[in-house]
């Protein structure tokens, strides 16, 4: 990479197309004048005595610089779309075969249950992990029907699961829309001032109460963070797998937050036993003794109780607005 | 013999992420030995010999911690490799942030937290900047948007590493950071080898015991600031 124009025109001109390389030089501590002097030339005149105390060594800097070089240039490629993701059995915790073949595609929810230790954390790592029989339950994950490329195991970039859980909290000192702003930069998206709008107002679309754009993260209720959080990940995190484990049924719509994932192509992961998320779900796979043991479609006889389990959970929520507004409930 | 240097802030989560490794090298009857080091006092000893696991435990006290780790790990890996230890793992914790452990051609590991704040990847000098693998501990309590931004930023100063997300109260992750581990380097002693950077220099009065403050007392390697 040492010889291309990137490294011998004027600083200033490659900032204009590379800004990230300011950014890359002064995570460093260096100090950057973006001028007539060439980024060759800049990383030559480094002093070694200013280095020494910064922690670099000059060889591990140009070595840093190639491989960040490598991978800024990699995102700008467009993802390998992620069409269909297939789950090969293994075994379970005592040697017994699974013996299926499953496959997953965009737009469907897949609920996971079972009791605690069953092994659903150890079915979404395998996957997280793209197992190639390499885990202890010995699955195989394949993606569009082939053994997949190492990079959904190692690069940042190409996460292949993206995670949601109820202990999720934000822990930045920054407002909502600072902070969306912030995570699309760092996706280095074209148009982050249209992306924070759109994930805002959707945000505000599935939260029961509204925030305005200038509210701190950390002061969002339980069910506003959620929301933001599945805003952005529907509509920033590139990750084709949203992995989802509960949502509180409080101050979110979820079936809309479904919804929005579902509209994104995402293959949704839901580990829950809510029976109305449940049933949201296409199928269900039960997990036992560290194995699946059986898969259950969702029958048309379960969809029509979901409309009753729906009509019980919006009188309770209502009868929680009730509260939440000073009223009584000796009339219910 | 295995070794590998693992370094990091403190409660950074070092200790969890090597308990569940231990434990993940366990199921394939690994025979592993750890040396903590620490400055004043410690007990993660114990929770490693609870493991059944080899321990060394080493306290710098009044010295200069990663100074007083590099005059005492060749005599460990030694000893880890007397004890026919399959895996030897040196756990100390960066305390300067300019100070590395790390050691040319040994898998040097660093261990970060989600909730130290997006800007302490380039706050932490060669034990982030040099290390081969980037453990980033405690995701299970922030949002994915944190996680992503915080991996970003850790991948700006170290592009080269291989960064993993392990959470060392589940064990998620732990699994497949011990595969990587089995590529670690593979040796029986450290006689020859060189520090990835060099440590900061001191040898001023203070280093000394020099306790009195003002200029008169000041001698040696001394660096004023511009007031």
């Amino acid at each position: 990479m040492k010889d291309t124009t990137l490294f011998q025109q004027p600083l200033i001109e490659t900032l204009i197309d590379h800004p990230y390389i300011e950014d890359f030089l002064t995570s460093f501590g260096l100090i950057v004048k973006p001028g007539e002097e060439s980024l060759a030339a800049y990383l030559d005149s480094l002093d070694p005595d200013t280095l020494e105390d910064l922690g670099i060594a000059e060889e591990q800097l140009r070595q840093s610089l190639d491989d960040f070089l490598t991978g800024m240039m990699a995102m700008s490629d467009p993802m390998e779309k992620v069409e269909s993701l297939t789950i090969i059995g293994g075994h379970n915790k005592s040697g017994h075969p699974e013996n299926l073949e499953l496959i997953l595609k965009p737009g469907e929810i897949i609920c996971i249950v079972g009791p605690t230790g069953s092994g659903k954390s150890r079915l979404l790592a395998d996957i997280e992990w793209v197992a190639q029989g390499d885990t202890p339950t010995k699955r195989k994950i394949l993606i569009n029907g082939q053994v997949p490329d190492s990079k959904w195991r190692f690069s940042t970039e190409y996460k292949l699961v993206a995670q949601l859980s109820q202990n999720m909290n934000f822990v930045m000192d920054l407002s909502a829309d600072e902070f969306i702003r912030m995570h699309a930069e760092s996706r280095l998206v074209t148009n982050p001032e249209e992306i924070v709008t759109q994930i805002l107002q959707q945000a505000n679309e599935l939260a029961g109460e509204q925030f305005a754009p200038d509210t701190p993260v950390t002061s969002l209720s339980g069910g506003q963070s959620r929301a933001l959080m599945i805003a952005d990940m529907a509509i920033l995190s590139k990750s084709p797998i949203a992995l989802i484990d509960e949502i509180e049924n409080a101050g979110i719509d979820r079936k809309k937050a479904l919804d929005l994932l579902v509209q994104e192509e995402k293959i949704i992961l839901m580990a829950t036993h809510d029976p109305i998320l449940a049933l949201m779900g296409d199928r269900r796979l039960v997990i036992k003794n560290g194995g699946i043991d059986k898969i259950i479609e969702s029958s048309q006889a379960e969809r029509k109780n979901l409309v009753t389990l729906e009509k019980l959970d919006n009188k309770l929520l209502a009868l929680r607005n009730r509260i939440r507004t000073g009223d009584t409930l000796e009339n219910i | 013999m295995r070794f590998l240097t693992i370094s990091g802030p403190p409660s950074s989560g070092k200790t969890s992420v090597i308990l569940r490794v231990i434990e993940a090298l366990q199921e394939k009857d690994r025979k592993i030995g750890v040396v903590k080091f620490d400055c004043l006092l410690t007990d993660d000893d114990k929770l490693y010999a609870k493991k059944g696991v080899l321990v060394k435990k080493g306290l710098s006290g009044a010295l200069c911690p990663d100074h007083y780790f590099v005059s005492n790990i060749e005599a460990c890996v030694t000893w880890g490799h007397a004890n026919h230890c399959e895996y030897l793992i040196s756990e100390s914790a960066g305390l300067c942030n300019r100070c590395s452990p790390h050691i040319k051609e040994i898998t040097a590991v660093c261990v970060i937290d989600n909730l130290s704040g997006i800007n302490t990847p380039k706050k932490i000098g060669p034990m982030l900047k040099s290390a081969d693998i980037v453990v980033i501990t405690k995701g299970d309590i922030v949002s994915q948007a944190e996680r992503e931004v915080f991996a970003s930023r850790v991948k700006q100063v170290n592009p080269g590493a291989v960064i993993m997300n392990v959470n060392g109260i589940t064990g998620q992750g732990a699994f497949e950071l011990t595969s990587l581990f089995e590529d670690a380097s593979d040796i029986e002693t450290l006689k020859g080898k060189t520090l990835r950077f060099s440590m900061p220099s001191a040898l001023c009065s203070y280093c000394l015991g020099e306790t009195r403050i003002g200029e008169e007392y000041q001698t040696g390697n001394i660096r004023k600031m511009e007031i």
